[in-house]
């Protein structure tokens, strides 16, 4: 008897997930990654969208960002991937993207909203295709404790201040109240271009291919290398990992261990709940180089996928979640900064946030327009990660100690030239 | 007398304290401090805030600001113990923060505000438990489905890697035959092969199999685990062999000799590895991620590990699903381990 | 007998809980028994190896042996394809780019310095985790296996750690190291200097080596604790009777006996040292610099984690690693052999 059980029970669910489930609607499935509780107001807006679409079923299935890097690329090449995909890497997946337009309901409003972020989700050389829209518009930019200013009694520096006015600034300020850490900066690719583009990075030839190493770069990346020596900088983020880990400062930030903190736009919504009223913590303009003062953009896509069997369908789901009234409410409530022209052009109300909250995401949605050609040109490189994460590994070991500066450059150089010869094989 | 014996060479023999028994006693000490301590501040920790997790210097038991009602504010107001100029010391509620001055006022007599620098207060903190890292993600996830595809995984694995692999062990450590040495050598040539580096053929495999977003593709590319044979097959050697011998001459089949006489002496290998087993199965992480796309399928691990994000984790929950999914093999190690020292010299076997 | 008593309530609470499970095992087992006496008139008692193998074997050459023979052919080929078929052979070029070196000795004049630096960290770290990982989990064992009151909870204890997944474990050190950890806020309460653990390359790799020890312990010393079981108790008993000392019972009886066991537990510990990965990862990422970068993190970056995924290096990467872990088990082996027999 009891085998006989046990044995009917695994031939049944043997069933249920080989079979599948067979169904008259059709099914739309999205692979989704969550930083904060972006799951949970998507969850809220598909719901929504299935009462009114009885014949669409979407499915969201939540994975680790992991998944996302590292397995979502192989599943693609296998023909094995969802319909629609939350992605960071936008370059490297965009040759597996959907082009929307022929089945949108309204091509233009794509283009008048979405435009500068289109090129980032399209496959080298197609200069029309339309694939997604941007869930989240990230720009870099420092955080500063406020509070840690007031205590030392040192006063802020202007908005058109240089990276290294900050830099003096931040390093009296933690002597003064005793702050391990003056300026903290993610280890990322992004993070580092912020710099090295307002310093005058060009990063590209004039045939837009790489030429990362000029003397804008160099400028940079000096800067960067000197803070570690110089103590404005610890070697806790840059110099403590390899090759191309992802290293924040978000909870020695909080712990006001940190005067200044050069992250980015996505850290409002946990800033908001961690640090709560215990100091004054502000967004401030991205700071100036030798070059301008643009911060690097980036961000999360949403992309169709162009195995999926019901682009239709596909379709309807994704000119849902682009619309006007429902993109405000999902970047409202997630505290994102909105990565359509026609609702930062409005000024999106934030209701929920807490008023620093409120002050730090207007300042980083008047970024957006500060934004060099350059930062636009590298975020939309197809192969940018290669760049970056040559950057950050290679960096990084000079910071640690391991070789000098120029042989770091060196060595970036071929990184990113060997593995981009690799995919044109 | 052979029970006896044992009990002269082991302990409990409260005359007869040798060094090696305080010793042995001081190291158990330390194990516990050292071996489980992380974990028991690790169970501590996932009854923490978000805010509460990130604190430095840690704390040791999860804590919250203590709060209290004054009278004219709406909101309960957070308590401080305050360093007053004069050198005393009061406790004080916050009305708000302004840069670097706090207005505060008394509970007792909250008419009159008093100003206080803010390094000059220290917040006063109470024993909370923030059980909310519980309930919200069991809310919001399919749990349920979670865990049976979970639990489905690890039996089902769990029993095909224990009677293919004592299979092959009984093989390899009872049987002269030809082929044996490079049998042994495979096994050992493929002991060494972590997922990490054949993950991409393994999925290749999967594909061509149609296996994808099955539970199949998780359970069967483990199953023969070459650490398993291994395992067992050591275990076996050490077994009296005149035992299988007389089974032969009483005309015991191969099977009957493997699956009455065998199994149940190398017990004590058997329950490791199903220790071993179950364990793997039920944490492992890379593979399912690699082979299981759609929520209906996910384990728990795959569930838990989706509060991993790009630039930020939610450790909060992440650490108090993770101490849901520790139950379970926690309570099934606990009452396997038993069978590891039940071994020969208990089964009346000399 | 008095001190017989707790004998037959062991045994029967294990009788109780096991026919639980063998019950439906039993079951199916007297069905499987029937076709192989067939069987084994058939073909001989001798070759009945043959079909306690087979099993094994289909899982074996499904799962193993044809990965690696594409894991092979990946290392023969180039590009960023994922079907063998879509990948233009380029013959030993990948080796080539991870042999191609100034000089052997020094890591940085290396094509892939990484994968050089990461099999230098590898040898190092596996050096020290396997030495300290076989003496503590024999320690472990032969204590646990003393007649010491809880033994249960004091098992559990040591196995606990083993039933993390590596984030976190890796976290949970990440906590007690950190800048302003559990440690370092123990040593500066006593008077000490903060010690920046994760930033010093020498600390970085003792505490990966301490970690990982911590993490996997519990599993080596389960091993050698099943072993000390198999030793009949006899033994201890003529031993007691001489008045031999513990240290000569350990060394002459239990060491000797247990060496079967033993040798699982180095072999898989140097096997899994080599494989050290995912802990590592989360808790180090490597650093500082590329001082606990380790082949398999190599291979790793390669693969998976840069965005052109290079499997064809990885690949080539992976095979080097295999062969070199393949010599070095069969010398163990032999080396073990050699002295078990002695």
């Amino acid at each position: 008897m009891h085998s006989k059980h046990w044995i009917s029970a695994l031939a049944l669910t043997a069933g249920l997930v080989m079979g599948g489930i067979a169904q008259a609607q059709t099914t739309v499935r999205i692979a989704w990654y969550s930083d904060g509780n972006e799951g949970e107001v998507i969850t809220d807006l598909l719901k929504r969208f299935e009462a009114q679409n009885k014949d669409i079923k979407v499915v969201l299935d939540q994975v680790p960002y992991k998944a996302i890097t590292e397995n979502l690329p192989v599943q693609l090449a296998s023909g094995q991937g969802p319909d629609i995909a939350r992605v960071v890497d936008l370059g490297g997946i965009a040759r597996y993207a959907l082009d929307l337009r022929p089945h949108l309901k309204d091509a233009a409003y794509w283009e008048k909203n979405f435009g500068p972020f289109l090129p980032w989700m399209r496959p080298e050389g197609d200069t029309k295709a339309i694939t997604g829209f941007m869930t989240q518009l990230t720009v870099t930019g420092p955080f500063v404790n406020k509070t840690l200013f007031e205590q030392a009694g040192i006063a802020l520096p202007s908005a058109k201040a240089t990276w290294e006015d900050w830099g003096k600034a931040v390093k009296d300020v933690a002597a003064k109240v005793q702050a391990p850490f003056p300026l903290a900066m993610d280890r990322s690719g992004h993070r580092f271009f912020s710099v090295a583009i307002s310093e005058g990075a060009k990063v590209f030839d004039a045939k837009g291919e790489p030429a990362v190493i000029d003397d804008g770069f160099k400028r940079g990346a000096k800067l960067v290398y000197d803070w570690h020596n110089n103590g404005v900088m610890k070697k806790e983020l840059w110099g403590s990992v390899s090759g191309t880990a992802y290293r924040g400062a978000n909870d020695e930030f909080k712990n006001a261990q940190v005067v200044m903190y050069q992250s980015g736009s996505w850290q409002i919504a946990q800033f908001d709940k961690t640090v709560g009223d215990a100091f004054d913590w502000i967004a401030v303009p991205s700071p100036c180089g030798a070059g301008n003062c643009s911060g690097m953009p980036g961000g999360a896509g949403l992309v169709a996928i162009k195995t999926t069997k019901s682009p239709e369908a596909v379709a309807k789901v994704m000119d849902y979640l682009a619309s006007e009234p429902v993109l405000s409410e999902f970047y409202a409530r997630s505290l994102f900064v909105p990565g359509h022209l026609g609702i930062a052009a409005k000024g999106l109300d934030y209701q929920g946030a807490s008023a620093p909250a409120k002050a730090a995401l207007k300042v980083f949605s008047d970024q957006v327009a500060q934004l060099s050609p350059v930062a636009y040109q590298l975020q939309g490189y197809t192969s940018n990660r290669v760049i970056f994460n040559a950057v950050i590994s290679r960096l990084g070991q000079a910071i640690s100690g391991e070789g000098s500066l120029d042989e770091a450059y060196k060595r970036m150089e071929s990184d990113i030239a060997q593995q981009i010869a690799e995919r044109k094989k | 007398m052979n029970r006896l014996a044992r009990m002269a060479v082991a302990r409990r023999n409260p005359g007869r304290w040798h060094w090696t028994d305080i010793a042995a006693y001081a190291y158990l000490a330390l194990g516990v401090v050292l071996m489980f301590g992380p974990v028991l501040w690790l169970g501590l920790s996932s009854f923490k805030t978000q805010a509460g997790l990130l604190e430095f210097p840690p704390s040791l038991l999860p804590m919250s600001q203590k709060e209290v009602r004054v009278e004219g504010h709406a909101q309960p107001l957070p308590l401080f113990e305050v360093a007053m100029e004069d050198g005393s010391k009061r406790v004080l509620a916050q009305v708000r923060r302004v840069g670097i001055q706090a207005q505060m006022v008394d509970p007792a007599n909250p008419g009159q505000s008093i100003r206080v620098p803010i390094d000059k207060r220290t917040p006063v903190r109470e024993f909370k438990l923030a059980t909310e890292n519980y309930t919200e993600p069991l809310e919001r996830f399919a749990f349920m489905r979670f865990l049976w595809n979970s639990v489905f995984v690890t039996a089902v694995a769990t029993l095909i890697t224990l009677v293919i692999n004592s299979m092959a062990a009984y093989a390899l450590s009872i049987y002269e035959f030809r082929g044996k040495t490079a049998v042994m050598l495979m096994v050992i040539g493929t002991l060494m092969i972590p997922i990490t580096i054949i993950l991409v053929p393994v999925y290749l495999v999967i594909t061509k199999l149609g296996l994808v977003n099955s539970l199949w593709a998780v359970i069967l590319p483990g199953a023969a685990t070459p650490t398993g044979v291994f395992l067992l097959r050591q275990y076996m050697l050490t077994l009296p062999r005149d035992l299988i011998e007389a089974a032969r001459m009483d005309k015991a089949s191969e099977w009957q000799i493997y699956w009455r006489i065998v199994m149940p002496l190398a017990m004590p290998a058997l329950a490791v590895l199903a220790i071993f087993s179950i364990m793997w199965r039920w944490n492992e992480f890379l593979w399912p991620l690699a082979v299981l796309t759609k929520t209906e399928a996910y384990t728990l691990q795959i569930g838990l590990n989706a509060f991993q994000g790009e630039l930020q984790t939610q450790w909060h929950y992440l650490l108090a699903m993770t101490v849901v999914t520790l139950l379970p093999v926690a309570l099934v190690f606990v009452f396997l381990q038993r069978f590891i020292t039940t071994g020969i010299a208990n089964t009346g076997m000399k | 007998m008095a001190s017989d008593a707790p004998i037959p309530a062991a045994s029967s609470d294990r009788a109780g809980t096991a026919s639980l499970f063998a019950a439906p095992l039993a079951l199916l087992m007297r069905l499987i028994d029937w076709p192989m006496q067939v069987l084994q008139r058939l073909i001989g008692e001798r070759r009945m190896a043959y079909v306690f193998l087979l099993p094994n074997l289909v899982f074996f050459s499904l799962f193993v042996f044809l990965p690696l023979v594409i894991n092979f052919i990946f290392s023969v080929t180039g590009g960023a394809g994922l079907f063998p078929s879509e990948r233009p052979y380029v013959g030993a070029q990948q080796y080539a780019y991870l042999f191609d070196c100034g000089s052997f000795l020094d890591a940085s004049s290396c094509r892939e310095d990484h994968f050089w630096r990461g099999v230098a960290n590898t040898a190092r770290f596996t050096v020290f985790q396997v030495t300290a990982m076989v003496l503590f989990s024999l320690l472990t064992a032969v204590v646990l296996n003393m007649k010491i009151k809880a033994r249960g909870f004091f098992r559990a204890v040591y196995f606990f750690p083993v039933l993390l997944s590596p984030v976190v474990v890796a976290l949970t050190w990440k906590w007690i190291l950190q800048r302003d950890g559990l440690l370092n806020a123990a040593i500066t309460s006593l008077g000490g200097e903060r010690i920046l653990f994760l930033v010093d390359p020498s600390w970085a790799m003792f505490w990966i080596v301490f970690v990982s020890i911590w993490a996997h312990m519990g599993f080596y010393t389960l091993i050698l604790l099943a072993g000390l079981q198999a030793i009949p108790a006899d033994l201890y008993e003529a031993a007691e009777m001489d008045a031999t000392p513990r240290w000569r019972v350990f060394w002459r009886i239990t060491l000797p006996l247990l060496w079967p066991n033993m040798i699982v537990v180095i072999v898989l510990a140097l096997i899994r040292g080599v494989q050290t990965f995912d802990e590592v990862f989360v808790l180090t990422g490597g650093g500082p610099g590329t001082a606990t970068l380790m082949v398999v993190h190599y291979i790793y970056e390669t693969a998976f984690a840069n965005q052109v995924q290079n499997f064809g290096l990885a690949a080539a990467a992976s095979v080097v690693l295999g062969v070199v872990l393949f010599a070095l088990t069969l010398a163990q082996l032999a080396a073990s052999r050699r002295k078990g027999a002695a």
